[in-house]
């Protein structure tokens, strides 16, 4: 039984990483009505990023966090503007541009084959990790410290996103521009710079994502390769577009990875994380959270 | 000098022309009609003016200053307010949120607090539906925010595609009374209507298009009396 907690409880820390890594997703998706088949990549970046910056400066990976959110917000930022806003420019009367798909999954090989030729095809594992293997132990039940870090990280992260959307000028701006993006223009709203700032915070978020994931995870080029599925599936789960969907998601498949191996082998639970997608897609094709009138 | 001066535009949609050749002018403070049937290109005109369509020939002076090549965020900051035909409310978010995003602009972003008092007042419906969604209205109240939404924006020149479509007639009336309560306040009023009869009785002048071009204008008086008018818009 204490088992069972155990695994319940590390599948949602895992699982909460997982929706941290699809955030960024689920954002970039909301607002330009793309998906970034990049995520992956960005996620890859982010971690890079993450594990330099923490091994060059010494510092906690955390604290590597205010050199990482500019880094890949600028990255994310001048990505949009230069590839992908043309094509919105080009394409105006179209809503869903296939074109952009093509040029993310371009961005995708292009990331990870120049990380391939600049750093190699190594594992690299943290080096000065304050985390590593740290255990918590609480009433007979082992925790992993630094999924616990990425845990509250990932409420922390979804939360601010939340707030900043709900509560801020540019936030609703953005909401609009994701309603419709005619009237927001009628607003003064300029639609290109909300797609630019919304990939840059999609981006942000891959970045918070590798600094959540370097203290236990090693990071190589095809790395994002690992991630990126799950986050599509997550997406779709929770709700493409929604912030909370996208961590309940995470957790739901965090669980199923956690829990379900206590009573069957453990490859059986991907098929049961498809089947549960297949389910969703039959019965509430919006998502969990989704709503119907969004797009 | 006109306040807003459109000088012999041609717009195209794809490879369709819809406007040939329009000119017309606006005074400040006035209220122009701008009536015609389906496809007469009212619309159109519309996009034209705020930035959304720009044209393939003429030019757009706006206090004497060309914007028909300007995006539509500037044409907003300039202070050309568009209120688009079918309301385009952001649905699922509130009443509130709404209002505020009209707001957007930097020159009306600082008085939005005192802005929204003042739509409140004159829709005070709004007011008590302020935390609903804006996908959860009535038609009426939909239009409603539409308004207060280009209010907010603070206008120099507020213009309303069909304001009255798919409204009943009461409903219909209380909104061409708000229309005329902006105007009395010294805004600029341009107004596309298929509810003839009603704009034109409270328009200072109107235009008239057909198939994209200009066949008539003057006084709105004039237009309610002549006889091409009346057999043709007004069933008389």
């Amino acid at each position: 039984m204490i088992y069972l907690l155990e695994d319940t409880i590390n599948g949602i820390l895992m699982g909460s990483i997982y929706g941290l890594t699809a955030l960024g997703l689920t954002i970039i998706f909301g607002v330009l009505k793309v998906i970034n088949f990049a995520h992956g990549s960005l996620l890859m970046v982010g971690m890079y990023v993450a594990f330099w910056a923490a091994t060059l400066s010494g510092m906690n990976p955390y604290v590597a966090l205010i050199v990482v959110v500019p880094i890949m917000y600028a990255f994310g930022y001048l990505l949009q503007n230069t590839l992908i806003k043309p094509i919105f420019k080009a394409e105006k009367q179209v809503r869903e541009p296939i074109t952009v798909i093509i040029v993310t999954t371009g961005v995708w090989y292009i990331l990870d084959n120049l990380c391939l030729l600049i750093f190699g095809p190594q594992y690299r594992a943290l080096q000065n990790n304050p985390l590593r293997g740290k255990m918590l132990e609480i009433g007979g039940m082992m925790l992993s410290v630094p999924k616990l870090w990425g845990f509250v990280a990932a409420m922390i992260t979804a939360g601010a996103v939340y707030w900043f959307f709900q509560k801020t000028r540019m936030g609703r701006a953005i909401r609009a521009t994701s309603l419709d993006r005619e009237a927001a223009s009628l607003m003064g709203i300029n639609q290109y710079k909300v797609y630019n700032m919304a990939f840059g915070i999609g981006t942000a978020t891959a970045g918070i994502a590798g600094v959540a994931l370097i203290p236990f995870f090693n990071v190589y080029p095809s790395v994002g390769v690992l991630f990126d599925m799950k986050g599509y599936i997550i997406v779709v789960l929770g709700g493409l577009g929604s912030i909370w969907g996208a961590m309940l998601g995470g957790i739901i498949i965090g669980l199923i990875e956690s829990v379900c191996p206590q009573f069957m082998t453990a490859t059986w639970t991907e098929a049961i994380v498809y089947a549960l997608f297949l389910a969703v897609l039959f019965i509430k094709p919006s998502g969990l959270f989704g709503v119907k009138y969004d797009w | 000098m006109s306040f807003l001066e459109v000088n012999h535009i041609d717009v195209f949609h794809g490879d369709v022309q819809v406007i040939f050749d329009l000119s017309l002018h606006v005074e400040e403070g006035e209220v122009v009609s701008i009536i015609g049937g389906n496809g007469a290109g009212k619309s159109t005109l519309l996009k034209t003016i705020s930035g959304l369509l720009e044209p393939a020939a003429g030019e757009i002076l706006f206090q004497g200053s060309p914007i028909h090549s300007q995006p539509p965020e500037t044409i907003v900051e300039r202070g050309i307010i568009h209120i688009p035909e079918g309301r385009r409310l952001f649905t699922l978010m509130t009443v509130k949120d709404n209002l505020i995003i009209g707001a957007y602009n930097r020159r009306a972003d600082g008085l939005k607090e005192a802005t929204l008092e003042q739509v409140y007042t004159l829709f005070p419906r709004l007011r008590e539906r302020q935390s609903q969604l804006a996908m959860t209205l009535s038609g009426g109240e939909q239009q409603m925010v539409a308004i207060g939404r280009g209010l907010m924006a603070l206008p120099k020149i507020l213009m309303l595609d069909e304001p009255s479509l798919g409204l009943a007639p009461l409903l219909t009336k209380n909104i061409f009374e708000a229309v005329r309560a902006i105007a009395d306040q010294g805004t600029t009023v341009v107004l596309v209507e298929q509810d003839v009869k009603h704009s034109l009785g409270m328009s200072d002048r109107g235009y008239v298009l057909e198939h994209g071009r200009t066949v008539m204008e003057g006084p709105a008086a004039e237009l309610m009396n002549d006889p091409h008018i009346k057999t043709a818009y007004l069933g008389l």
